[in-house]
């Protein structure tokens, strides 16, 4: 948007950085590491998730008492929360299906990008055929589902 | 006190990479969310990028709600692939060497003009499979690993945990299977 603080964009660009860094040294951004874990030979995945969790967590209930907006966009400082449907079971379990045959999931592609591994591609074209394929078919019941767009 | 040796052989062969590579790289992971979260307000994953992309090339209703977003995205997805190569041409090259990172020894390593690359082993079937799979179930059920799984679990979101609890366990179950049918790598 046009509108947006000129800072808005090199901030984001900025928590990207970190995060793929962060991907990157925990060996998320290799299929064979998250194989691993789902196969019970190294546990070490869920120290990943949680740890990024607890130190999101941390930030998302202290920022709402220290300020009232974000800085860059004035928007109010609020949680990520998303209703409860049958299509967070239903994609979930498809989601998993995927994650446990490839090893990958989107923000750990990306990143398996940055490390080197071409052979990626595969899962990164695969992930956008999928998207594409649900996309095509939701925008018929769009008109029906008129809830507004999440930040996720 | 001395620990039992039995119990602590136990331990270490759950943790063959220990643990501090892990815990690093998700308190970073974290950082990189809490930054973004904190200039802006946005819980942000990283797989709404898929969607937000493809309003670039389709008209399609559900594309185009995330015209909005979709430039910051990109953003934010090119942020991640900078930061990892960032990472290879550190740590991963050995110029940055620290005791809490631990190598591994899973598929191969190449180099480029002095920089350690990486690549997988996986068959690429199993890649495009999944990533459609992955493509497919992260936008039906709202969010992915670091939707659901970080900012989600970080809000309490109960539609997150429940969310996160069902994809790990198809996907723990999904990998059983799929090894226990002798697929490798």
């Amino acid at each position: 948007m046009a509108d947006r603080h000129p800072l808005f964009k090199p901030l984001v660009f900025v928590g990207g950085l970190v995060f793929g860094f962060g991907l990157g040294f925990s060996h998320m951004a290799r299929p064979e590491v998250v194989l691993n874990f789902l196969q019970f030979e190294d546990l070490g995945l869920p120290f990943v998730m949680f740890g990024a969790a607890i130190v999101s967590g941390v930030a998302f209930a202290l920022l709402p008492r220290i300020r009232d907006a974000a800085p860059l966009t004035g928007s109010p400082y609020e949680r990520r929360l998303k209703p409860f449907d049958r299509n967070v079971l239903v994609g979930g379990a498809v989601f998993g299906v995927g994650w446990g045959l490839s090893g990958i999931c989107p923000g750990a592609a990306y990143a398996s990008l940055g490390v080197g591994n071409v052979a990626i591609l595969w899962a990164l074209g695969g992930m956008f055929v999928g998207a594409y394929a649900q996309g095509y078919w939701r925008s018929r019941s769009e008109s029906r589902d008129a809830a507004p767009a999440g930040a996720d | 006190m001395v620990a039992d040796p039995v119990l602590l052989q136990a331990v270490a062969d759950l943790f063959p990479n220990g643990i501090s590579r892990y815990a690093v790289g998700g308190l970073l992971v974290g950082l990189g969310t809490v930054v973004i979260y904190a200039g802006t307000g946005i819980p942000a994953g990283a797989s709404t990028f898929l969607e937000s992309t493809l309003s670039y090339v389709s008209d399609r209703s559900r594309f185009q709600r995330y015209v909005g977003s979709r430039d910051w995205r990109l953003v934010f997805t090119a942020g991640i692939v900078l930061g990892a190569l960032a990472f290879a041409a550190t740590v991963q090259s050995g110029a940055i060497a620290t005791s809490l990172y631990e190598p591994g020894t899973t598929g191969r390593l190449y180099e480029v003009a002095g920089v350690t690359l990486w690549t997988t082993d996986v068959q690429p079937w199993r890649l495009f499979v999944g990533g459609i799979l992955v493509g497919i179930g992260t936008r039906i059920g709202k969010g992915c690993t670091s939707g659901h799984g970080v900012c989600g679990v970080g809000s309490a979101s109960r539609t997150s945990l429940v969310g996160v609890a069902t994809f790990l366990t198809v996907a723990i179950g999904t990998a059983q299977v799929v090894a226990a049918l002798g697929v490798s790598p």
